[in-house]
């Protein structure tokens, strides 16, 4: 797809990510907006899946080890055609297929659970293993969050992925710079992100993660490395194009009124004219 | 079946599922050699993954490992298989609705000089939150490769008590075994004891003789299914001999033994006993010395049994 078509379906993702979490009133909308452009990307560009047949045995797997940026994910997947549009009004709803952290069992093309941070990056570790015995020739994306990366299980995962030579397994970090209660820096400071996963003898990019151009060119080069994991450090911005969430720390799971959701998504329908 | 170590029996069952199932696959958090896994490496090292000292990543690998239908046997230490990697084994695998099997060896008084940082007497415990989990403890090699090879069979996550070293044989080797079951091993009218285990249900055998000499015929039960455990058996034997007395290597607050009270509390109340470990750590020493200071002893099970039969 061309890069102006995915922007401008990065556009439309956005709108349904605020419009779902606008609708309910609450949620975890700044986490979700970071990572728009890499989700939209990533399905509508880079992964071999097939939404009509979810759970094919040779696709690409997406682990999206902040769970809690499911809203995210679920808006891609429905624009993809996993599930109807409908289902976004469902978030969070008793009895929803789609709830605030992402479950396997519930929504279709979710390939895995999380919400207690730190674990996606070993269930990604397990499916490039599996997929290698198998002689698949799939690839496998996780994304983590910069606060999640306080973890340690995150580490030890890190290590698995060089030490097994997983280069199928390409990871991203979603680098909003804040954590839940505040700056990174000062909640706990990951200082040179990239350093630490070189030490860990990952292949590292830094990115601006809402360049979808620039997205597009790190996978192509993480596909070309042979004998190790990739590490995407994506720069973002949380809260990425909403007007009252972006840059601010209690976007993490904040409160919406609905003035907040229609003026939002105003400012978007502004710029989507600017696709038309 | 010849005699082997309870590690040996479980690392020949893991071999012969994996000799009939390429997605059968081992892990090991660098106790392979203590869990009995060394000759399922080197006979299927393409079946066997060690990650190194990380139980935790361990699981998650293990999880995604299912999602690609891999059907995954991690192992370690009781201790570290529970209390370690409880959140991963929940949410990663349980919860998700994967399959994974969990082993912990060592479990309660056999990691003797290891000590009590080692001593899980709260695995069952903490385990037994788990929805859908199911666990079980074999008492011999018998039992040991029968079920480990049934918990390859079925949907649910498993975690296996695994006392790995010495060698009981207490089962025909024809003998069959299903999960959520118990095996009366041998029939009493004056009282149960459910008994789990490579320690305690030899004790407990031998507990049965002593009593019968003295004129009380107790019932053995092989308790290796513990969760789910055998209802309708437990309810047939409280009727039948109207008391019952759980004997495990564990925390008698949360094994077994209060699993069984909570339940006959509801169904049918009879006097029972949860014979465990009362409320304290583990601690360092020989087996000798850890089964009398615990009480895990046939000449202890006696003596409860006896207090136990007054109250009827």
């Amino acid at each position: 797809m061309e890069t102006v078509k995915l922007e401008k379906q990065a556009l439309l993702v956005r709108e349904l990510i605020i419009e779902a979490i606008g609708d309910l009133g609450v949620g975890h909308i700044g986490g979700s907006l970071s990572i728009v452009e890499v989700l939209t990307t990533l399905y509508y560009e880079c992964m071999t899946v097939d939404p009509a047949n979810p759970l094919m045995s040779k696709r690409d797997r997406l682990v999206l080890s902040k769970g809690h940026a499911g809203p995210a994910l679920y808006a891609v997947l429905a624009s993809k055609g996993y599930f109807p549009i409908d289902w976004l009004k469902t978030l969070n709803a008793g009895g929803t297929r789609l709830p605030s952290h992402c479950d396997r069992r519930l929504t279709p093309g979710i390939d895995m659970s999380t919400g207690s941070l730190g674990q996606g990056l070993s269930a990604a570790i397990g499916m490039a293993l599996g997929s290698r015995m198998d002689g698949l020739d799939n690839w496998i994306y996780a994304i983590l969050g910069d606060g999640e990366s306080d973890e340690g299980q995150v580490w030890e995962a890190a290590m698995a992925g060089a030490h097994f030579e997983l280069d199928r397994l390409i990871a991203f970090t979603d680098y909003n710079k804040m954590n839940i209660d505040g700056y990174t820096r000062d909640i706990m400071n990951l200082d040179d992100l990239g350093a630490k996963w070189s030490a860990f003898n990952w292949h590292v990019q830094r990115v601006n993660g809402h360049e979808i151009e620039e997205i597009i060119n790190a996978v192509a080069r993480a596909k070309k490395v042979i004998g190790r994991p990739s590490m995407i450090i994506l720069d973002t911005v949380k809260g990425k194009d909403c007007s009252f969430a972006e840059g601010k720390i209690s976007s993490h799971n904040m409160t919406v009124s609905l003035q907040q959701k229609e003026e939002a998504l105003a400012l978007l329908k502004k710029k989507e004219k600017l696709y038309a | 079946m010849p005699d082997m170590d309870m590690r040996d029996a479980y690392c020949l069952a893991l071999k012969e599922l994996a000799a009939d199932n390429k997605n059968i696959v081992a892990l090991d958090a660098d106790l392979m050699g203590a869990d009995g896994l060394s000759s399922f490496k080197k006979e299927f090292p393409d079946q066997f993954i060690n990650v190194g000292v990380a139980e935790a990543n361990m699981v998650g690998i293990a999880s995604g490992l299912s999602t690609m239908g891999k059907i995954p046997f991690a192992s370690s230490f009781a201790c570290f298989a529970s209390r370690r990697v409880y959140d991963q084994f929940f949410i990663s695998s349980n919860y998700a609705g994967l399959k994974v099997n969990l082993t912990g060896s060592d479990p309660g008084i056999s990691a003797q000089l290891n000590g009590g940082t080692h001593m899980a007497f709260e695995d069952i415990g903490i385990m037994r939150n788990t929805p859908n989990l199911v666990i079980y403890e074999p008492c011999d090699i018998v039992s040991m490769k029968a079920l480990v090879k049934e918990a390859a069979k079925i949907p649910n996550c498993t975690y296996l008590r695994l006392h790995r070293k010495g060698s009981n044989t207490i089962y025909d080797q024809n003998e069959t075994f299903e999960l959520g079951k118990g095996k009366v091993l041998r029939d009493g009218t004056d009282l149960t004891i459910i008994a789990t285990g490579y320690i305690l249900v030899p004790e407990a055998l031998k507990a049965a003789e002593a009593l019968s000499a003295k004129g009380i015929e107790a019932a053995v039960i092989d308790g290796y299914s513990i969760k789910p455990f055998d209802e309708d058996l437990v309810l047939e034997y409280a009727k039948k001999t109207g008391a019952v007395l759980t004997c495990e290597n564990h925390q008698a607050a949360t094994g077994l033994g209060s699993a069984v009270a909570t339940f006959l509390s509801a169904k049918h109340p009879v006097p029972v006993f949860t014979h465990g470990v009362k409320d304290v750590f583990g601690e360092v020493g020989g087996m000798d010395y850890l089964k009398k200071k615990f009480g895990f002893t046939a000449e202890r099970i006696t003596e409860l049994a006896e207090a136990l039969i007054k109250e009827k």
